[in-house]
């Protein structure tokens, strides 16, 4: 009798525990979109005013989770993972898309793509097109124009207006008679902290790089095919490392922080000095606009935030403008219902076409959208942005691509960026950083297989 | 009553038995063999033999290094912490007011985890050395110390407890007849005490040996390897190699593996070493 007993009591344990497990996927499987964010300083956006929003106008739920900053590619691959992967994830260009390559399902006949003004911006792989870009940004150095003003006025300065400074030289002797000056001028520095702190190098090692890597690799095929050549290269010589050391030694010689201290600092202490005045100067883009507006204690005005491109000692670099680009890609994921798919379209179409959508992304997301439903008029409010299209559209500038995804692995930005802090530290010489960028290079390339 | 425990012993263990398949022994087995596969999630893996194990020391030279990191500082905290857990311990079994006060406060950095603990240590000695231009990323040694001194701030304490409970049940029988045979502090020391409590003693090496092996948080929080992965631990290598390059989880794992086996093997050594130490009280 008791065996008995027992072996129906371990009988209804058994059933019970998968009935229980079933009952609950049965609950998740609500037709919900499930967006993984990559954007931590948009993250409430989503959450607070996007979900709503489209939940009320076509009741499908979306879930938003946010990945912490410089987490994407853990949280992406954890979620992935789990009974309930995201439906809608980030790629971050050709070489993160070769990652996620598996998950991608094929976007060439989604309303989203449809709206996606240049085609040709979308990347594909195994002849599907699938990850389409849904935010272009640009980045160069933030200037402060009611600091620089300040400094126009003094006596013997070295230029008297902004337009005058269109090459390194001038940029330069601009930067050190402001070093010069700068108790007269009420800053610490002229440029914000060179951030080194782990983590917040990526301003030197990938967006700084990006011009030189650009050069070397339009000068070696055409300016249009940099990109592409880029990415096929196994090896890279660096040819105009000298010019992106005078800029990072530029940056280095006249900042707020002295060199020895630049590993303690975070982008966001960059960012907060530029914001409080400290500094007249600072390398980032047009997704710094909230963490200066943002700064309590801003004292910016919205209107003297500009931008000034990356001027190095390039041969005709006043020709060129900012650094434009995204790596701002969205996928949908392959492994996903159908229908979860279906709905994962319908959101991305409506966040960028419909009027509700695209009030939320002029006003509040601030993207610079590659799309052909938004007109002229519908461009982001925001000072940077703003700067981006215009300087985009200056006659006789041309913008420099994105060229850094053709980087060969997240290794050899590390291994970049531990020569660059070794390097203002003292502990290494430059030959040695110019040594590491291609040595590295030529390693990483032959383990990505090219 | 012995046969019906026999008859139902099956039975009644099985629900713990499941427990540790599904939390441990299914992981680990399905761990091991992921470590043979190339692989983005756990669900898409194709098997490519022993290829992460090669590439896992010939890709770079950062894992053997951490390597040796990882020893060099195991060795110097397991030391240090013991030393100073045992020092505090004998203090504090001393007949002194506010024992049971210090006795909490020395706990207390236990409390607090590791990624905080990592970024107090870092505010503190940055602001140290920011009087002589530098940051803890400036040198290997400044990282290697740093990490020293906030892994002892935080085991000590709890080393400490260890051995205070460990002190208070040395037989006072013993101890009197050592001071009525004349024997000094010292020797009673060398020669009682520390043989009594040597039980606690393999407890407490165990724990700082595996504990400087596996330290992760605080190696994250403090340096993050920085400069130029000289500070990167094993753990954290292991840890960033899944994120380092496309197609590299596989390797990441098989450096997980050989991890594993690593530090069971010392632990094990270890173990079976100071065992043959311990005497009966």
């Amino acid at each position: 009798m008791k065996k008995t007993l027992g072996l129906i009591l371990i009988v209804m344990l058994a059933v019970a525990g998968p009935l229980a497990a079933q009952g609950a996927s049965e609950k998740a499987s609500t037709p919900e979109v499930y967006f993984l964010n990559f954007k931590p300083e948009i993250a409430t956006v989503y959450t607070d005013t996007v979900a709503p929003a489209f939940e009320a106008e076509t009741g499908i739920k979306l879930k938003v989770v946010t990945a912490a900053s410089n987490q994407y590619a853990t949280t992406l691959k954890s979620e992935m993972a789990t009974s309930n992967p995201p439906v809608i994830f980030q790629t971050n260009g050709p070489v993160g898309l070769q990652g996620s390559r598996t998950d991608v399902a094929p976007l060439e006949n989604t309303e989203f793509y449809k709206i996606l003004a240049d085609k040709s911006m979308a990347l594909s792989i195994d002849g599907h097109v699938a990850a389409i870009p849904y935010a272009v940004e640009g980045y160069g150095i933030i200037y402060n124009q009611a600091i620089m003003n300040k400094y126009f006025a003094t006596a013997g300065a070295k230029a008297t207006s902004m337009d005058q400074i269109k090459d390194f030289a001038t940029l330069k002797a601009v930067v050190e008679d402001m070093t010069a000056k700068k108790s007269q001028l009420g800053i610490k520095g002229v440029f914000a902290s060179t951030s080194m702190a782990p983590g917040n190098d990526w301003r030197w090692q990938t967006h700084l790089f990006n011009v030189p890597l650009y050069q070397e690799f339009a000068d070696k095929s055409s300016p249009a095919d940099a990109t592409l050549t880029g990415l096929a290269a196994k090896t890279f010589d660096f040819t105009y490392a000298d010019q992106y050391k005078q800029l990072f030694d530029l940056y280095l010689n006249n900042s707020t922080t002295a060199p020895g201290l630049v590993g303690s600092k975070s982008v966001d202490d960059s960012m907060a000095e530029f914001a409080l005045g400290q500094a007249a100067m600072v390398q980032n883009g047009n997704w710094g606009a909230s963490q200066i507006l943002g700064v309590p204690g801003n004292k910016v005005a919205d209107s003297d935030i500009k931008f000034l491109p990356l001027y190095m000692g390039l041969p005709g670099e006043s020709g060129y403008g900012l650094c434009v680009g995204t790596e701002n890609y969205l996928s949908i994921n392959r492994h996903a219902s159908a229908e979860a798919q279906a709905n994962a379209d319908k959101f991305l179409t409506w966040l960028f076409s419909s009027a509700t959508g695209k009030k939320i992304v002029k006003e509040q997301l601030g993207f610079i959208t590659p799309f052909n439903t938004f007109s002229e008029s519908e461009m982001p409010s925001d000072p940077l942005a703003k700067q981006v299209v215009q300087w985009m559209n200056k006659d006789g500038v041309s913008s420099i691509p994105w060229t850094f995804s053709a980087i060969p692995s997240e290794q050899w930005k590390s291994d970049f960026g531990g020569a660059l802090l070794q390097y203002i530290q003292g502990s290494t010489s430059w030959a040695n950083v110019v040594k590491t960028a291609q040595d590295s290079w030529t390693k990483e390339a032959k383990i990505a297989g090219r | 009553m012995e046969k019906t425990l026999k008859k139902y012993f099956a039975l009644f263990a099985l629900p713990g038995l499941i427990c540790f398949c599904i939390a441990f022994l299914i992981p680990m087995v399905w761990g091991l063999v992921l470590s043979f596969c190339e692989f983005t999630n756990i669900t898409n893996a194709t098997f490519v033999g022993l290829d992460n194990y090669i590439k896992a020391f010939t890709v770079d030279g950062y894992f053997i290094h951490s390597f040796w990191f990882t020893l060099l500082f195991t060795i110097v905290t397991v030391v240090s912490i013991n030393v100073f857990a045992f020092i505090l311990a004998l203090f504090l079994t001393r007949d002194v007011p506010g024992t049971n006060t210090f006795r909490t406060i020395f706990f207390m950095p236990n409390l607090i985890g590791g990624i905080v603990l990592g970024w107090i240590w870092q505010v503190i000695i940055n602001g140290v050395l920011a009087k002589y231009d530098a940051t803890i990323l400036s040198q290997t040694r400044y990282g290697f110390w740093g990490l020293v001194v906030l892994m002892n701030w935080q085991n000590v304490g709890y080393m400490m407890v260890i051995y205070v409970a460990a002190l208070q049940n040395v037989s006072s029988d013993m101890l009197e007849a050592a001071s009525i045979d004349g024997s000094g502090y010292f020797n009673t020391l060398f020669r009682i005490t520390i043989p009594s409590v040597a039980p606690s003693i393999t407890i407490c090496l165990f724990m700082t040996l595996t504990n400087g092996f596996k330290l992760f948080d605080q190696n994250l929080a403090l340096t993050a390897g920085a400069p130029n992965h000289t500070t990167e631990m094993l753990a954290l290598n292991i840890f960033s190699t899944f994120y380092s390059r496309i197609g590299f989880e596989g390797v990441g794992q098989a450096k997980a593996v050989i991890f594993t086996l690593l530090v069971a093997a010392i632990a094990i050594s270890q173990l079976f070493v100071t065992r043959s130490k311990e005497v009966e009280s």
